[in-house]
């Protein structure tokens, strides 16, 4: 059984989720997630890794209401998860690469912040851009802020900093900036949008995919998508993967399967309608 | 009973759920032998001086003395005396495929039917197990000495029940959330009861045997770890082959394509087909065609159809005589009305606007020349293209290597496949770790994996004594 240590609403429908790992702190590295299980009756859940502490053995994740499991997780009331497994996926390579751009979205505001920390500490000046709707569901502020060379944040309402989306917000900073690397971190939708910016300008960029997966292992190929014309399974080969490589097409489509059932499509309504 | 009186009496049938009722539920399909019909059975046994029987079981059950008990009443005796060499004989009885196994080696198969060998050990195994006849087996005094598995698949469970007799300390690490392997996560609750793999594994446990649930060793935690820090003596690989393969054929990743270890996962581990009491979804298709001979394939097959669908085809690419999937498994998908199409192969899958799949078009084939393993290659014959219309395809054509724990150990070695190059014994390219099972054979049965375990745990005995 693994610990939850904190499990709270940071800002309308973001949860951030604390628990007790310590072998997963010690191991876990930027760009690698965990899949969680609340019991035996629940879906195995893959969530990107947003933080951890090797020193104090915990682990955090952050998460928005999407449907039947993350709000079974959401109002769950006991005190330890059944399975959380991890560090999985391949971490992504942190180098001196110069200028980095990291854009999140929804739980990415979150999820980029193990990829910042790690770009800063290799020296690279970072840029941090995150986006909601309004000011009042905006996170994480604090921490992006500490480890960017540049801190910028989008308000589709303009309550706060720039008016608009990551997306928007790229374009100038196109303009200024010369960009080495970028990483989008967010729904899928976000992620394609900000690709669609940055690949006019030939810019590096990166983003971790979020196919429906069971195992997480490389076990089942549920998680396979189509990156360079050639299959891969996002949970051993990813889940970040250069982006102009990927058929999103086929991601989107494949991230529907279940809508019928009650799936992951729901996961864009939320993002477009409550505009995390 | 003379051997005369012996030869007549036939073979006696098990009892089965009707086909129509049992094709929408997963309730098991045959239903055991009582002790009368078990007695009359084992009845027929010659009592060879040279028992072929025990040729063809990998492990080599003693057959005959097995039988003896079962027709002197000694019903938990009998387990016993199979549980001498084979662990598992509950599952053993269900899944191996006997009748290429004892069962064909068997005397009596010459004139008349063999031995029901198969029957007689699930039986034995589930009387014992019932009337809560189970002893625990003698184990040494701790020897103070730590062997790390590396999955619980049938493998790695015998190796964990051979070591912890003879004292070690002895911990399981395993990457899902239930042990078992295969045996949990592949095959289906109809011809495997997950309450048998529980009580198998709970049988371990009480002896001792230590479960990290969770832990995928080369991700969690690393060879090296458990060797230098935790201090293990000694490591069994026992991970099987656990990467799907794909036909690589043009529209496999569309949506309601399916790979069979994702499909069997969904529904023998996460149980979804009692959605939405279980959060994991699964398509419901209507029309679903699945593709492969074997037994992932039959599986597969014959879930599909208790989860709903109106009509199930399997498409393979050679013979029936060239399904490797049991005999029996092959009736009886064909008794709940399960569609064979061979000598057919997929070429392409054709999708709807909204990405899931809507047709196959499949080719026709014929017969070659003998290939590798001997059974002759199948050929496409050139313009006999056709379509199938289905909603949902299953691919249960193998499983292959998966890389995710030899590619963080460089010193392994490993064959072009990528399975673990080991002797006989389970020793590796790398000193202290072991392995058996899939991923040294690639995709095999239960038995071979068992047997394997046997033999490696003997090898770590030797080699964890040797080392002072
Ligand atoms: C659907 C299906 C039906 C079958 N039917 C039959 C049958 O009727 N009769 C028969 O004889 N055989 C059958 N087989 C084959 C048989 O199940 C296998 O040959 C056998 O299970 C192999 O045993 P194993 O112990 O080597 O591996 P597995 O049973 O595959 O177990 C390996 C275990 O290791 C775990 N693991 C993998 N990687 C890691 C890691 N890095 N860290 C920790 N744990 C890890 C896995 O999660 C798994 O639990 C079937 C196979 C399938 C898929
Ligand atoms: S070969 Fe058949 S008849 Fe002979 S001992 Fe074995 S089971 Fe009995
Ligand atoms: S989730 Fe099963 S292979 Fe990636």
């Amino acid at each position: 059984m693994y610990k939850i240590l904190s499990k709270s609403e940071i800002v309308p429908n973001v949860h951030k989720l604390v628990l007790e790992a310590p072998d997963i702190a010690e191991k876990a590295k930027p760009g690698q997630f965990v899949i969680l299980m609340i019991d035996e009756t629940g879906e195995r859940l893959p969530f990107t890794l947003s933080d951890w502490d090797a020193k104090n053995g915990t682990i955090t994740i952050y998460f928005l209401e999407v449907g039947l499991s993350t709000m079974d997780l959401v109002r769950f009331k006991g005190e330890e998860l059944s399975a959380v497994i991890g560090p999985l996926g391949k971490p992504t390579p942190i180098d001196k690469f110069g200028t980095v751009v990291l854009g999140g979205g929804c739980y990415g505001v979150g999820g980029i912040y193990p990829i910042a920390k790690a770009m800063k500490e290799a020296g690279n000046t970072v840029i941090t851009l995150i986006e909601a709707r309004s000011s009042y569901l905006l996170y994480n502020e604090e921490g992006l802020r500490r480890v960017s060379d540049r801190f910028i944040v989008a308000t589709e309402d303009g309550t706060k900093g720039e008016k608009g989306k990551v997306h928007d917000v790229i374009e100038n900073l196109i303009q200024e900036e010369s960009i080495d690397r970028a990483y989008f971190i967010g729904c899928t939708f976000m992620m394609m949008n900000c690709l669609n910016k940055t690949k006019t300008h030939d810019i590096t960029t990166f983003v971790a995919l979020n196919p429906i997966m069971v195992d997480g292992t490389g076990m089942c190929g549920c998680c396979r998508c189509s990156v360079d014309g050639k299959t891969k399974f996002a949970c051993v080969d990813g889940p970040i993967f250069e982006a102009k490589e990927v058929d999103w097409d086929q991601l989107f489509k494949r991230n529907a399967a279940y809508s019928q059932q009650e799936a992951i499509i729901y996961q864009f309504h939320s993002c477009e309608s409550e505009g995390v | 009973m003379d051997a005369k009186d012996k030869l007549k009496i036939p073979r006696q049938k098990m009892p089965e759920q009707n086909p129509n009722a049992r094709a929408k539920n997963f309730m098991e399909v045959p239903l055991g032998y009582s002790p009368k019909t078990a007695q009359l059975e084992a009845q027929r046994c010659l009592h060879c001086k040279i028992p072929k029987c025990m040729e063809g079981c990998p492990v080599g059950v003693k057959i005959p003395e097995f039988l003896k008990l079962i027709v002197e009443g000694d019903f938990a005796a009998a387990a016993r005396k199979i549980k001498e060499t084979n662990s598992l004989p509950a599952v053993c009885g269900r899944v191996c495929p006997q009748e290429s196994q004892c069962e064909a080696t068997c005397i009596l198969g010459k004139k008349k039917e063999p031995v029901a060998i198969g029957r007689l050990e699930r039986f034995v195994a589930d009387y014992e197990r019932e009337k809560n006849l189970i002893k625990l087996p003698k184990k040494l005094p701790s020897n103070k000495k730590k062997v790390a598995i590396i999955g619980s698949g049938p493998s790695g469970l015998t190796v964990a029940g051979d070591l912890i007799k003879l004292g070690y300390e002895v911990t399981i690490f395993e990457a899902l959330h239930k042990p078992g392997g295969v045996l949990i996560y592949g095959i289906p609750e109809f011809r495997l009861p997950k309450a048998i793999v529980e009580a198998e594994v709970d049988y371990l446990v009480k002896q001792g045997v230590k479960l990290e649930l969770n832990k995928v060793i080369g991700a969690s935690k690393s060879v090296e770890d458990l060797m230098k820090k935790d201090g293990y003596d000694a490591i069994y690989i026992g991970v099987g082959a656990g990467l799907p393969r794909f036909m690589r054929i043009e529209g496999e990743n569309l949506s309601n394509v399916y790979s069979a270890n994702e499909y069997l996962t969904r529904i023998n581990l996460m149980k979804a087909y009692l959605y939405p009491q279980h959060y994991t979804p699964i398509a419901l298709g209507r029309k679903v065609t699945v593709v492969g001979g074997g037994n992932v394939t039959m599986d597969s097959a014959r879930c599909a159809l208790r989860t709903g669908a109106e009509s199930v085809t399997v498409v393979y690419r050679r013979a029936r005589e060239q399904m490797p999937a049991r005999a029996e498994e092959i009736h009886h998908a064909e008794e709940e009305g399960i569609f064979l199409k061979l000598l057919n192969n997929p070429v392409e899958l054709i999708g709807d606007d909204k990405g899931a799949v809507k047709e196959m078009k499949c080719i026709r084939m014929e017969l070659g020349e003998p290939d590798d393993s001997g059974r002759r290659r199948p050929v496409p014959i050139e313009g006999s293209e056709f379509p199938i219309k289905t909603d949902l395809v299953i691919m249960g054509i193998g499983a292959g290597a998966n890389p995710l724990l030899t590619s963080t150990l460089p010193t392994l070695e490993l064959n072009k496949w990528g399975y673990i190059v080991a002797d006989e014994n389970g020793k590796t390219s790398m000193k202290g770790v072991f392995a058996g099972g899939d991923i040294v054979t690639g995709a095999a049965t239960v038995i071979s994996a068992m047997g394997a375990g046997k033999r490696a745990a003997r090898a770590i005995d030797v080699h964890v004594r040797s080392k002072k």
